[in-house]
């Protein structure tokens, strides 16, 4: 966390004749529990994870919130977070948003999803929960293949991507082109923010968390569905070094999934209060 | 001139994905030649000629906020009481 | 509070308001699409949630949620619509949240048709979608039945941490009948320690229904059987009629089993000794009360509409000490009562040595038309 708070360090680097002293700058999130991840080492989950409980931490509403986890590798995001949680069906998780949010107004409510999760299999939730205008956070973490059963197609998965089902690389005839979830999201009036950023490097992870930032507020103002895709990186399934698989964020999913704001205003027909 | 930040990291949690080395402008962190509890060989702060200024890029980066970023700071002239 | 004139659908919507429910989440499908339309005029007058879902799977998924906070949560839905809920019910029952589901049942398999049906017995009472678990399960016969269950429904549904299904067909659905409706209760002010209302002043809650580990999932289901162990000890309910002196038993559940005592009544008059055993809960089944019943009766008749599926539960508990026979309709057609007569007559004949001395008129319906199972 870059924050600003004053805690001297009790170490000989505080040095009296130079009118200087030693603060603290960034340190684990206090909304991240203190259990190690299972990610596997270098995959920007457990960056997305610390941003949220960052987020959580400066907006001070650790104890008013609720997330839900999907299916897949963040199924154990229940475990990382220190504020309650449910683990809804794959792909649910917005539904399961939406009852939870519906029966308490007044608590904060998100989700955490993959791009299995979200784009295949919970299309449907995720379109209806934008169009009625739930007045929920998504976390959109998208790494272009299911990671957790062990780097599958996705419909994220770019065209000509090898993965363990499209071992010839993804194949436009059979299976069509990547879906972009955050213009189609866009488009529904009932949507208040949506934003595609990238973990790729810490220039843009430094905007993501402003999405994030963002999009949570959109949710304390009762200004409606609120959206943070995250392209992010899976080394293990990619097959590479996690250095070289941000790379390849760059230099080849930006490209198909451009970054930015795709919506950032208060929607015509929200009507929802906090 | 001492360096005008300093990272501690903790070389338990990390798992070696050397994120932070690659990020890191003055290349003050290295990959350590033993390996921790889990087998992952730990990033570790060398910052041999003390360019570091606590920018906290390794900090951002780092996928299991293992990185704990100290900056000096020039102490402000506080008023008494605040 | 008077009696008044009645429809299923909005009984049991009205019931569970009056119950307290918090949530309602459904979708359209007859023949239970009243009990939402019903829902969507009474819960934003009363500031209570309701939401037409996109589809069963998303409707079971809020109700899932709303539970989750540890507030009364419901759905409704018929046949089609409740296949779709399968998994929903399933994550629902690992994470012994309480719910309560309507299932108006209609005519399958498939697409079917929008007639009654009691074809969904096997599903709904032998598990709540996939792994070892059974909800509980009321089968109302009368709209006044399906009214007390359904405050009865949430009851259970907290006291056990558990589904509980209301189980009934279009018949009830759509029927209007006098019915009188309990005053509405008080909604509960705190919510239950497991429930997800943010950690405030406490350590976190987390609900899930998964376990890595082989033996930690084994512990947990355990727990879950020794909970059904309980229930089937303390929660049986049936509905007995005229069953002191019988010899030949009649065991029907919901609509079939209404028609049944109609039956039974007639035979009666024609001198046979027959009672009926109408089952309230499915599950827990009355097992032990048909064993009982069994030491004495020449014979069982289980009257469905359906293929024969209560029929398997009755014979596992009459365990062999009489002839279980069987008699159902299909297709949604609901038996008459003197298709029932014409059958138990048959038992009956089939059962005592000596020749009858009576003479059975009324049409006999062909065998071919009924499905009577002689195995």
């Amino acid at each position: 966390m870059i924050a600003n708070t004053v805690e001297v360090d009790p170490s000989d680097r505080v040095d009296p004749l130079d009118r200087t002293v030693e603060e603290l700058v960034a340190q684990r999130p206090k909304t991240l529990s203190e259990i190690d991840t299972h990610y596997c080492p270098g995959c920007m989950h457990g960056v997305a994870h610390r941003l949220v409980a960052e987020v959580i931490d400066e907006l001070n509403i650790r104890e008013r919130t609720i997330g839900v986890a999907p299916v897949g590798c963040s199924v154990f995001a229940y475990n990382y977070f220190e504020c309650d949680f449910a683990v809804a069906a794959h792909g649910r998780a917005p539904a399961m948003a939406t009852g939870l949010k519906r029966v308490m107004p007044d608590k904060v409510i998100f989700t955490y999803q993959g791009d299995g999760d979200l784009a295949s299999i919970g299309s449907a939730e995720i379109l209806h929960a934008a169009a009625r205008g739930e007045n929920i956070t998504v976390v959109f973490v998208n790494n272009a293949v299911y990671g957790m059963t062990g780097g599958q197609m996705a419909p994220t998965t770019l065209v000509g991507m090898k993965t363990t089902s499209s071992p010839y690389g993804r194949d436009l005839k059979m299976s069509g082109a990547p879906l972009k979830m955050s213009e189609l999201i866009a488009q529904i009036d009932g949507v208040a923010f949506v934003s595609r950023r990238s973990l790729h490097s810490p220039a843009e992870i430094r905007k993501a968390k402003k999405a994030i930032r963002r999009a949570f507020e959109m949710q304390l103002n009762g200004q409606g569905f609120s959206m943070v895709e995250l392209l992010s990186s899976c080394p293990t399934n990619w097959d590479m070094k996690p250095v070289e698989a941000l790379r390849w964020i760059e230099t080849r999913m930006v490209p198909v999934f451009p970054l930015g704001d795709f919506k950032n205003s208060v929607p015509k027909n929200s009507v929802r209060g906090v | 001139m001492a360096s005008k930040g300093r990272i501690v990291i903790d070389s338990e949690r990390c798992k070696g994905c050397e994120l932070c080395a690659s990020v890191c402008p003055h290349h003050s962190i290295h990959m350590a030649e033993t390996f921790n509890a889990k087998g992952y060989r730990p990033a570790v702060w060398v910052d041999t000629d003390e360019q570091c200024t606590g920018c906290a890029t390794c900090a951002v980066i780092c996928p299991d906020a293992a990185i704990k970023v100290y900056r000096q700071v020039a102490l402000r002239a506080v008023p008494s009481g605040v | 509070m008077p009696k008044q004139l009645l429809k299923g659908n909005e009984a049991i919507a009205e019931a569970a308001i009056r119950a307290g429910v918090d949530a309602y989440f459904g979708y359209p499908i007859t023949p239970q699409t009243e009990l939402l339309e019903y829902m969507a005029k009474r819960m934003p007058e009363l500031g209570r949630a309701f939401v037409q879902a996109e589809s069963e799977v998303a409707a079971i998924n809020m109700v899932y949620g709303a539970a989750c906070a540890g507030k009364r949560a419901m759905t409704s839905s018929s046949s089609p619509g409740v296949s779709l809920m399968q998994e929903g019910l399933s994550y629902i029952a690992g994470s012994e949240v309480p719910v309560v589901l309507v299932d108006v049942m209609r005519g399958g398999p498939g697409l079917g048709n929008i007639a009654p049906s009691q074809a969904d017995y096997f599903q709904m009472v032998k598990s709540a979608g996939h792994g070892d678990f059974k909800p509980i399960v009321l089968a109302p016969a009368t709209v006044q039945e399906a009214i007390d269950l359904t405050g009865l429904a949430f009851d259970l549904a907290e006291k056990y941490r558990t589904i509980v299904t209301l189980l009934l067909d279009g018949t009830l659905g759509q029927m209007m009948e006098p019915a009188e409706l309990p005053p509405m209760r008080p909604m509960p002010a705190e919510m239950p320690a497991w429930a997800l209302t943010g950690a405030a002043g406490r350590k976190k809650n987390s609900i899930l229904s998964f376990r890595m580990e082989a033996e930690d999932l084994e512990a947990h289901n355990l727990h879950l059987q020794q909970k059904l162990a309980v229930i089937a000890d303390e929660e049986v309910r049936t509905y007995e009629y005229m069953l002191d002196d019988a010899e030949l038993i009649v065991v029907g559940f919901g609509t079939a089993g209404r028609v049944s005592q109609t039956a039974v009544k007639q035979a009666r008059q024609k001198g046979i000794k027959v009672g009926l055993l109408r089952p309230i809960t499915l599950s827990p089944f009355p097992d032990r009360r048909l064993s009982q019943l069994a030491d004495e009766a020449r014979g069982f008749l289980v009257v469905e509409m359906n293929a024969g599926q209560m029929v398997e539960d009755v014979r596992l508990s009459v365990g062999g000490q009489a002839p279980v026979k069987f008699y159902g309709r299909m297709g949604g057609v609901v038996p008459m009562p003197d298709e029932i007569l014409a059958s138990i007559a048959r038992l009956d004949q089939a059962t005592t040595k000596a020749p009858p001395t009576y003479k059975i008129e009324g049409p006999l319906v062909p065998l071919t038309k009924a499905h009577e199972v002689t195995r």
